[in-house]
């Protein structure tokens, strides 16, 4: 056989290898994505439940309430973030040895936060009396916003990228000069909105779960509180939207090059607008029904970044789940 | 140790040119930089620091839950309501345990990514498997059953309850199985192939899950779980026999408690103990030599009791021996050669000789004390006599503390025995650490978790003791209420 036949023949088969590879890198990205977004949904609405859990019950016995609509389900909740790390450092560990080293000091921040949530939760009821139950809600509240803000800066972080060394290593500080651009911290004008919209959103999530799971005067309040702070989430993301555009003007071409991607904003507003619905009209179980179309605003909001951020990899061959290559100096896993 | 060994010869050097205007003034000017600034240092401490913490937590729940089995077993086989009683006891116990596990247990996750991201960069695809299944099988398993043990009961059942024990069992010792098994694999790598990149790739999933390396360790780490729950509730069981309250339950303890930690401890001794070491004079030559304090390859080679090594005169300083026992535990000769540690380069050696002699000698140490405690002890169940004889009791009770610090001997000794090597053979740990996360950001995130485990460690002892103050009996003031809210 002639030698240039077998050279193209090999040619051809590690073409079609690169192309399995490929393909299972995208499928494993989309489970691990699948994953992050289990998690939101999931572990979203003990979050926000948690944030409320402070302002929104009046006493102990209401304060009960509060933490047994989320009792039994919390804990499992936060094993999908642990699904997710386990699966990303399997799948892609050197995107998961170049993130986790490099968002390192707010990684630890959380963790440390996740650390005062669990036992304030499990802890509470192990001592009755005044002090310590109002100790462990305070601590629990705490740490769940700035659980909700961190994982917001967290997604903004990555939608922004991060400024990449010689190497294709990073390290985050936790703020510079608060400007998304030149070398960046973990908190910026952008990131910072983004967090404060996640906020938003899940307070909004955790306050439809509460109405669906209590009544009475607890029930009326989270309606009331899930109603004025839907005005807060749809106006924070018409703001973020267009901040996006405006600190990743590229995006815009990802949509044109994959117009199927329209469908994640389109979801968002069908879920935005199902909240708005289901809240409003009163009787029934209305409170299922906003709580089910809430996880469509999720969609969109960490749906739609990596979709678009894959579609770019795809068009710019910038950035590959599996080996990233930088361009321009920016990571966007 | 090298640092120390080599800041104070390089200064006068530095000065010296510093005098013939060869070296910048800020360069001598700077302070000489120890080991503590050494950012691999610090990354080594964080995950030393946080892993031995956490795993005070694993090693009560797994032992815990194999001894809760047993009650649940007995309760279901005779209908004895005072064992039911028993496991409901150390269920709260163990729920306590098993909540600070579990939030010092996400860090470690973390952890391989933040400060060892060259290690995951190389390995992440070997090790990432068996962590990941840990995180989503085992854990799920655990804090699923684990809800419906503690407040199910009346809606499963009896049946239907003892199965939730059993789950909760499985789920922990599967989680530990996953855990010993990616540390086997870097004590002992197998079935993986490099990759083009210098990356580690699975060769063979079946080799990696039951390497043999991390069915001995497993073996051995499980049986001294065992042994640590054996010895809480036999010293709980001790306290109140010798305060003379809830003496029943503390017969139940101290009866439960001596038999199954007796036969721990013996497994514990052999084969497993003998089978790991066999394996690390196989293996891990090195470590041996510096475990045992050999510093010259000798014949017939002696086992060192006490004594305090010498590393920089290579030898040992008061020294108790028994003649060729080394060689004969080694290798089953009496006259056998064993290797010292001359007979390897130094760039070989283990970095923290002392640390790994100390922690192997007071595991195997304690390890026996053990033994003979538990044996007197059986020995007096037997003629019927131990519950009145106070000596053998505050015994058990004193020695309460002792198994958890046999287990994170135990653990040193593998860990630091395995050094210079993060993979044996293959990877050193300097080449591991997050090269960009500075020493100075380590530091902070490792006073964070001192902070942060200091307020975890008093509030396990207060809501522990909270228990044992309570006691077993179910009181009627306690309104049900009061837990339904978990």
């Amino acid at each position: 056989m002639a030698p240039s036949q077998t050279r193209w023949k090999r040619l051809r088969r590690s073409r079609r290898i690169e192309g399995r590879e490929t393909i299972v890198a995208t499928i494993w990205f989309c489970f691990v994505a699948a994953i992050l977004a289990g998690y939101v949904v999931l572990d979203g609405f003990d979050l926000g439940v948690g944030i409320l859990h402070l302002w929104i019950a009046r006493d102990d016995a209401e304060r009960r309430i509060v933490l047994r609509s989320i009792g039994p389900v919390w804990d499992g909740n936060e094993v999908w973030i642990l699904a997710a790390g386990g699966t990303l450092y399997f799948a892609f560990p050197a995107l998961y040895a170049t993130a986790f080293s490099g968002f390192y000091l707010p990684l630890m921040m959380v963790l440390w936060l996740l650390i005062l949530r669990g036992i304030s939760v499990e802890f509470r009821s192990h001592v009755t009396g005044t002090i310590w139950p109002a100790f462990w809600d305070a601590g629990f509240s705490f740490a769940s916003l700035l659980l909700a803000v961190f994982y917001g800066a967290a997604l903004g972080n990555v939608v922004r990228g991060v400024p990449l060394d010689a190497n294709g290593r990073f390290f985050e500080p936790l703020w510079t000069d608060f400007l998304p651009r030149g070398q960046t911290g973990i908190l910026d004008w952008y990131t910072v909105l983004v967090g404060i919209a996640a906020l938003a959103a899940l307070t909004l999530h955790g306050s439809t779960w509460l109405a669906y799971k209590t009544d009475g005067g607890l029930h009326q309040r989270a309606l009331r509180v899930a109603s004025a702070l839907w005005w807060a989430v749809a106006s924070l993301t018409f703001v973020i939207t267009f901040a996006s555009f405006r600190v990743l003007p590229q995006l815009l071409q990802n949509f044109r090059f994959r117009p199927w991607g329209f469908l994640f904003p389109l979801l968002a507003i069908a879920g935005l607008s199902g909240i708005k619905w289901f809240v409003h009209c009163e009787g029934g179980r209305q409170g299922i029904r906003s709580f089910v179309s809430l996880p469509a605003w999720h969609a969109y909001e960490c749906g739609l970044q990596p979709l678009s951020q894959r579609s770019a990899r795809q068009h710019e061959s910038a950035l590959q789940p599996h080996n990233f290559k930088c361009e321009g100096g920016r990571l966007r896993p | 140790m090298k640092f120390y060994v080599k800041a104070p010869r390089l200064q006068p050097i530095i000065v010296m040119h510093a005098g013939l205007g060869s070296v910048s003034t800020a360069a001598c000017l700077a302070p000489p930089r120890g080991a503590m600034q050494d950012a691999l240092t610090v990354h080594r401490l964080h995950f030393a620091f946080t892993v031995t913490f956490h795993y005070i937590f694993p090693q009560l729940t797994m032992g815990l839950a194999l001894l809760i089995l047993i009650l649940k077993t007995v309760a279901l086989r005779t209908g004895n309501e005072m064992c039911n009683r028993a496991a409901r006891f150390w269920a709260k116990i163990f729920g306590i345990s098993f909540t600070i596990g579990v939030v010092t247990g996400i860090p470690m996750e973390f952890q391989f990514g933040t400060n060892w991201s060259e290690f995951s960069r190389s390995a992440g695809g070997v090790i990432g498997q068996t962590l990941a299944m840990e995180g989503v099988f085992s854990f799920f398993l655990e804090s699923t059953f684990l809800g419906a043990f503690l407040f199910g009961e009346r809606r499963l059942g009896p049946r239907g309850h003892w199965v939730s024990a059993l789950m909760v069992f499985l789920g922990s010792w599967l989680s530990g199985y996953f855990i010993v098994v990616t540390d086997a694999w870097m004590q002992h790598p197998v079935g993986y192939a490099m990759g083009a990149d210098g990356s580690f790739q699975l060769r063979s999933f079946w080799d990696l899950l039951l390497n043999r390396w991390g069915l001995w360790q497993y073996a051995h780490t499980m049986t001294g779980a065992v042994q640590t729950g054996c010895f809480v509730m036999a010293s709980v069981g001790a306290f109140y026999l010798l305060s003379k309250i809830h003496q029943d339950y503390g017969k139940l303890f101290v009866r439960t408690g001596v038999i199954v930690g007796l036969i721990a401890a013996l497994v514990q001794l052999f084969p497993t103990g003998d089978g790991q070491g066999v394996m690390i004079a196989k293996d891990q030559q090195i470590t041996l030599a510096a475990m045992e304090g050999l510093f010259h390859t000798q014949e017939a080679a002696p086992l060192v009791l006490i004594g305090q090594p010498d590393v920089a005169n290579e030898r040992l300083d008061n020294p108790l021996k028994v003649p060729q026992a080394l060689s004969f535990l080694t290798y089953r000769v009496w006259s056998a050669r064993v290797k010292g540690l001359d007979d390897f380069p130094r760039a070989d050696w283990p970095d923290q000789i002392e640390l790994l002699y100390y922690s192997y000698h007071i595991m195997v140490g304690l390890g026996t004390i053990f033994i003979a405690i538990l044996l007197i002890a059986a020995w007096q169940l037997l003629k019927g006599t131990l519950f009145n004889y106070d000596i053998t009791l505050w015994a058990l009770m004193l020695a309460m503390p002792f198994p958890f610090i046999a287990n994170t001997a135990g653990w040193i000794t593998a860990e630091v025995g395995r050094q210079p090597w993060l993979i044996y053979g293959l990877m050193r740990t300097r080449a591991g650490f997050s090269p960009l996360v500075s020493a100075g950001n380590a530091w902070f995130t490792l006073l964070g978790f001192f902070g942060m485990y200091t307020i975890l460690a008093i509030l396990f002892l207060f809501l522990v003791y909270r228990e044992i103050e309570h006691g077993p009996e179910p009181n009627a003031m306690e309104a049900p209420a009061a837990f339904a809210a978990d």
